[in-house]
């Protein structure tokens, strides 16, 4: 079975939408926000959507920058007619759109969740990659040395 | 005739009580902000108006417009 990061995503997105009834749309992207995997069926939505969230997380970056700060972790933006979450890890960033005044803690909660099922399936797939990679040298050295007893 | 004129006056002012909660609740509920989290766990919360608010502000809203259509 061939591993495709991007069918993880869109699983790790589709049980999020799944748990929680309050998001209305989600977007899974690189921190550049190059979208990896979205609910939106407007392939340029998803873009501009992961593109301003990529960009709302970097300005808010700037809201703290003093020396040994910690660094910026999640966003809520709340406009009257909905609010905008977006959370990172070290890769990714997800970001979510719900109705006006929604439980804060539980989506938050939720993205986190999405981005740690999505970081365990690529670990999960990491130690495989690395065994294929190491055996197929040792095959090939052991097949030159075969060939070499075999000439001689 | 006394009587009737101070219960009229404490209704009006019950009304005007629960008129201005009511106001002043429903302001602070829908007031646009940004919370901006960080991983020590502390919050720094931007309201509308503030310099730092109104530059995050916009870009929240695209994001919900663009997730929106």
């Amino acid at each position: 079975m061939v591993a495709c990061p991007r069918m993880d995503a869109a699983q790790a997105l589709a049980d999020l939408t799944e748990i929680s009834a309050q998001i209305e749309a989600a977007v899974l992207a690189d921190h550049d926000g190059s979208v990896v995997a979205s609910t939106l069926d407007d392939d340029a939505a998803a873009k501009s959507f992961a593109e301003a969230a990529a960009e709302l997380l970097a300005a808010a970056d700037e809201v703290r920058t003093g020396p040994g700060s910690d660094p910026l972790v999640q966003v809520e933006g709340a406009a009257l007619d909905g609010s905008v979450f977006v959370a990172k890890d070290e890769r990714h960033l997800v970001a979510a759109v719900t109705r006006s005044r929604p439980t804060v803690g539980l989506v938050f909660y939720d993205l986190k969740t999405c981005l740690r099922m999505l970081e365990r399936e690529e670990e999960a797939k990491a130690p495989k990659a690395t065994k294929t990679a190491t055996r197929r040298p040792t095959t090939a050295k052991k097949k030159t040395e075969e060939a070499e007893s075999e000439s001689s | 005739m006394k009587a009737r004129s101070a219960v009229g006056l404490l209704a009006a002012g019950a009304a005007l009580a629960g008129a201005i909660v009511f106001v002043r609740t429903k302001s602070q509920v829908e007031r646009e902000h940004v919370d901006v989290y960080f991983a020590d766990g502390s919050m720094v919360s931007l309201e509308a108006g503030s310099a730092e608010g109104d530059r995050l502000l916009p870009l929240a809203r695209r994001a919900l417009a663009s997730a929106r259509g």
